[in-house]
């Protein structure tokens, strides 16, 4: 058997005489799901690239550094 | 209050949520850091003598390990997700610094403990009992290592070094790997955050062996007596290790965030041969009248503490709240200017900023480059914003450095006791009602530690650089409003089945352990 093969063989094995970690694994896929397919898809977007123009990210930051100047004044 | 078309109010949901997820994400991380040092150190028992009670002892420990370990998995991507969409001017502004730490931890975190945690699970009589011992040490020192990576970006938001802005992509951009990874605020940070992890750890380890021995565990009894005897060792250790690390942190505190020190302190003003507050009245709901001057009332101090711990020096000078707002002049002689003059010429960097980007040349103008260390005072509209909330920092400090004591004291007992008995597993009830006691505390001595570092450096996110208020996306409250209340359901709810399925473990009986 080689090398990656007996690696494969060592997680398979591992995953099948799992007992506790059957509950833990369930417990992290549906905290992933969660993380990555609802929270961040529909709650946290990237917030510069949705209102700054593609490569005018630096002037977007700058004026809203300004504005938040002009509003101290 | 409006600050241009946000809600002053978005800026305290968006703070409110990044603590709700940082504290929970801090829940989970020193356990980690802390049992993954005691299961080590168990399954070094087990290597050495060969005993399978060790070997039982290891496997237990690491079954906990495993729970918390699966919890805690991805609770800090939520942060940077939060970075991206409620801070995304200070996301713009470091981008180029967090780049190379957080990748490095990203694939630290990912490549060594994923490989070795499963090697540690898995590998039982499959490797070496060799490599599986270094398979242990490696998950948990993998585990460090990521914690290192993500503190050198903690370190850099509070003492900004081995960078320099560019004005023309409006970031900061590194210059120093190693003046990043290595700034002696991040050596500190590190050592104290990872050493004082070892107390939760110890403490848990302590706290579950205590509850055995008062329900009579017969089966766990010699894990819970050995046990007893390592989280003792490791946790006086790490107890007297934090607190002089803590002691070093406070020392650079006091040279790159005074303000911060002010506060922890309650120094309104400041002076020579200045006492260290053992306990003073500061109420904890309402900023005290610093600018009136004086002390906090019932006031209790160890004499020319505050100077040797700031300065090294018996009768060092350390600046108050009034003080750093009026200026004053460091120990080396350098006059650091009033609150008013750093406004001042904030002001005046950003408005030379915006003049270079309408107009770009080839350097940028020296109303730029003069001012520009003082950036950030330019959005500050009132000083009294310079000044960090004094009540939480004064007190989380002392419940801080409170707890520690008490758990350098409590540690100490437990192995006099066990001295005294001869490791007969006879320690008396009220000493085992405390370990289970104290360990929420050990959480509430870590969580108040945070409190200090991340409170005490209000305003800024990056200190002297970027105020929360310019940090800010301009996003609508609701909208994180929304998101704190569904975190605090979602975290409140992952938490419980973590206890839940804790507890089912530590409470099912373990023949193993009464075998072996």
């Amino acid at each position: 058997m080689n090398v990656i093969s007996r690696v494969a063989r060592f997680y398979i094995d591992g995953f099948r005489q799992m007992t506790l970690g059957r509950t833990l694994w369930a417990v992290i896929a549906v905290k992933l799901i969660i993380i990555f397919a609802v929270l961040k898809v529909f709650f946290f977007p990237n917030f510069i690239k949705e209102h700054a123009p593609s490569g005018h990210e630096a002037d977007y930051v700058a004026s809203e550094l300004e504005k938040r100047l002009s509003d101290n004044e | 209050m409006t600050l241009l078309n946000i809600d002053a109010t978005a800026i305290d949901w968006a703070r409110a949520q990044f603590a709700l997820t940082a504290m929970y994400h801090w829940l989970f991380v020193p356990l980690t850091l802390g049992l993954g040092l005691i299961m080590s150190i168990m399954e070094t028992c087990y290597y050495r003598t060969g005993s399978t009670f060790w070997r039982a002892a290891a496997q237990f420990w690491q079954r906990l390990f495993g729970v918390n370990f699966a919890m805690g998995v991805a609770t800090g991507i939520i942060l940077e997700f939060e970075f991206g969409t409620n801070w995304s001017n200070y996301s713009w502004f470091v981008g180029d610094i967090f780049g190379a730490p957080l990748a490095i931890e990203g694939i630290v975190a990912f490549f060594m403990e994923s490989t070795f945690v499963a090697v540690m699970y898995f590998g039982w009589d499959k490797v070496s009992r060799r490599f599986h011992l270094a398979s242990t040490w490696l998950t948990w020192i993998g585990a460090s290592l990521s914690a290192w990576w993500i503190l050198v970006a903690n370190a850099w938001m509070q003492h900004p070094v081995g960078c320099t802005f560019n004005a023309a992509t409006m970031r900061n951009e590194m210059t120093s790997f190693f003046d990043v990874a290595l700034s002696p605020v991040a050596v500190d940070k590190f050592l104290h955050t990872v050493i004082s992890s070892w107390v939760i750890g110890a403490a848990f380890v302590v706290a579950v062996a205590a509850w055995y021995l008062l329900k009579n565990r017969q089966q766990e009894r010699q894990l819970a007596i050995k046990s007893m005897h390592i989280g003792a060792i490791v946790g006086l250790v790490a107890a007297i290790g934090a607190a002089i690390t803590g002691d070093e942190s406070a020392y650079k505190v006091a040279q790159v965030q005074p303000m911060k020190l002010a506060a922890m302190e309650a120094l309104y003003d400041g002076g020579e041969d200045v006492g260290l507050t053992a306990v003073a009245w500061v109420s904890p709901f309402e900023q005290p009248d610093y600018a009136a001057g004086g002390e906090a009332p019932l006031r209790l101090a160890v004499p020319n503490g505050l100077s040797i711990l700031a300065t090294r020096s018996l009768h060092g000078y350390v600046p108050g709240i009034n003080d750093i707002l009026r200026g004053y002049t460091r120990a080396d002689g350098t006059v650091e200017p009033s609150a008013a003059e750093k406004m001042e010429r904030g002001r005046t960097a950003i408005e030379a900023l915006a003049a270079y980007r309408k107009n770009p040349t080839a350097t940028p103008p020296a109303a730029l480059t003069d001012n520009i260390k003082y950036l950030g005072y330019g959005f500050i509209k009132d000083e009294a914003e310079l000044v960090p909330y004094v009540p939480v920092n004064f007190w989380a400090f002392r419940i801080m450095v409170g707890l520690g004591s008490l758990f350098i004291l409590f540690f100490a007992c437990v192995l006099f006791i066990e001295w005294r008995t001869k490791q007969s597993g006879s320690f008396p009830r009220w000493l085992l009602c405390a370990a289970i006691v104290l360990l929420p505390c050990a959480y509430v001595c870590s969580e108040c530690g945070w409190l200090v570092a991340e409170f005490g450096r209000q305003p800024w996110t990056i200190q002297d650089m970027l105020p929360v208020s310019a940090s800010v996306s301009d996003i609508g409250s609701s909208a994180v409003a929304l998101t704190f209340w569904l975190f605090l359901v979602l975290f409140t709810l992952m938490l419980v089945v973590e206890i839940s399925i804790m507890l089912k473990q530590i409470k099912k009986p373990h023949p193993e352990l009464a075998g072996a």
